[in-house]
């Protein structure tokens, strides 16, 4: 029996840059659409069910003794081929444990910084997605902002830290994955905001996300400052931490900008995220540390994890921010755009409370890359 | 639809369907149609991919309470 390798074992050679080489043996559709990418990984395909009766056509691509790691949807072919390999000689084959479906659901948290008075900030990056998250403690209090629907990751890391969480934050009503704001904050008895002109349709309860309203982390000063930021959706609100970091939510990341058409009004919010990104964040010092909430191109990951960039950097580097003419900014994030996350209606509404799939469904849901972003 | 034989992979998960398949799959004569009950819901796009890279057509498929039905005919 081949040996089996953990999602979190497979994230740490990841993000280490350790080399990796991975035998994908979904079909070639499910592969092309989503994979596993970032680091120093190495990736082959070859349906599982082409080697059912021999598995030569791929030892001539591969080497008996490298490592290599089988991976397949959820699994069960994975674990066959990697069988299948060892009786053809191969030495250090592993399948990876619930295949991409548990890669999917991965969260891996990475340090950001030490915050000034005290207290740290933590970025939980989902691999498989490129969806990233954020944690910020201070003197026995925990702030979450963008949790994924897997909200046990965080509890575990609280408790961990020996800290409270008091406060779960969304940016903007995700249409790409499920939230798991709601949830963790009725869990640890904390508080669920939102931008209040995103939740007009949600059927709870929740602490509207206001300019001017600080929130605070512990009674040290780490302040969680919103700032308004339309465009991707019309509530979306950006985060400045501890004056140094901006959460932006899914309006700018490190290669692109966030696109305005999930919810349907591409043509109305446009003009938003044109303000948005060229004039309020412009505003900004250009030494805060911009932190998204995804990543969607493997080169974004830094070595240890990390997603960020500096704002003036990004101002000079990134190329949705260098366009000058708005029409053409208009033609750039409504024309052209990459297909729509899967399932991203039946996400919003779980989002908003009006449908609540069962925990499988939930899973399928989300299963697939993210598209939130435009490149320029 | 007529078929030549009916194969119940229901419960099965992947990959069992498909190696089940590719087996009744050998001793059916080139044109005969297998009929295939499935309840993995990856067995769809797995059973498509698998029949045209070995050169069957897979006629027809459908989604009746949670079973997945393909008629594939031997190539």
């Amino acid at each position: 029996m081949a040996q089996t390798m953990s999602t979190t074992e497979l994230a740490e050679k990841i993000i280490n840059y350790e080399e990796t080489t991975i035998l994908d043996v979904r079909n070639t559709e499910e592969f092309d659409d989503w994979k596993i990418e970032g680091g120093n990984v190495e990736i082959i395909n070859e349906p599982y069910f082409n080697l059912l009766d021999g598995v030569e056509s791929i030892g001539d691509k591969l080497d008996k003794d490298k490592e290599i790691i089988v991976v397949c949807a959820k699994g069960g072919s994975s674990e066959m081929i990697a069988d299948l390999l060892e009786e053809a000689g191969f030495t250090n084959v592993y399948s990876l444990e619930g295949g991409m479906k548990a890669w999917s659901e991965h969260l891996e948290p990475v340090k950001i910084a030490d915050l000034k008075d005290g207290g740290e900030l933590y970025q939980f990056v989902r691999l498989g997605k490129g969806c990233l998250s954020y944690f910020v403690e201070s003197n026995g209090e925990a702030a979450v902002i963008d949790p994924a629907r897997m909200i046990d990751v965080y509890i575990r890391f609280a408790e961990e830290k020996g800290v409270q969480i008091k406060h779960v934050l969304d940016t903007h009503l995700h249409a790409d994955h499920i939230s798991g704001g709601r949830k963790l904050a009725e869990e640890t008895a904390g508080s669920y905001y939102l931008p209040p002109k995103d939740a007009t349709e949600v059927t709870f309860n929740y602490q509207p996300l206001q300019e001017g309203n600080d929130i605070m982390v512990g009674n040290t000063q780490v302040s969680v400052q919103p700032v308004y930021s339309p465009g991707h959706t019309i509530g979306s609100t950006s985060f400045i931490i501890d004056d140094a970091y901006l959460l932006t939510g899914d309006i700018l990341f490190v290669k692109s900008i966030g696109r305005p058409d999930l919810a349907g009004f591409a043509e109305d919010w446009v003009g938003d995220l044109r303000e948005t990104l060229y004039s309020r964040y412009k505003d900004l010092s250009k030494e805060l540390i911009a932190l998204p909430a995804h990543y969607t191109f493997a080169e974004e990951l830094g070595k240890g994890g990390q997603v960020s960039a500096r704002l003036g950097d990004l101002y000079e580097k990134n190329t949705g921010l260098q366009v000058e003419n708005e029409n053409d900014f208009r033609k750039m994030v409504t024309e052209n755009l990459p297909p729509q996350p899967n399932d991203y209606q039946a996400i919003r509404e779980t989002n908003m409370g009006k449908i609540n799939p069962e925990h499988e469904k939930q899973k399928e849901m989300e299963t697939g890359p993210n598209r939130c972003a435009v490149e320029g | 639809m007529e078929s030549t034989k009916i194969l119940d992979a229901k419960g099965l998960a992947c990959p069992m369907p498909i190696v089940r398949t590719k087996k009744a799959m050998q001793e059916l004569n080139v044109g005969d149609v297998l009929e295939v009950h499935a309840t993995d819901q990856g067995a769809k796009s797995d059973l498509t991919a698998w029949a045209k890279a070995g050169g069957h057509e897979l006629l027809q498929d459908t989604e009746e309470d949670a079973v997945l039905k393909f008629w594939i005919k031997k190539g």
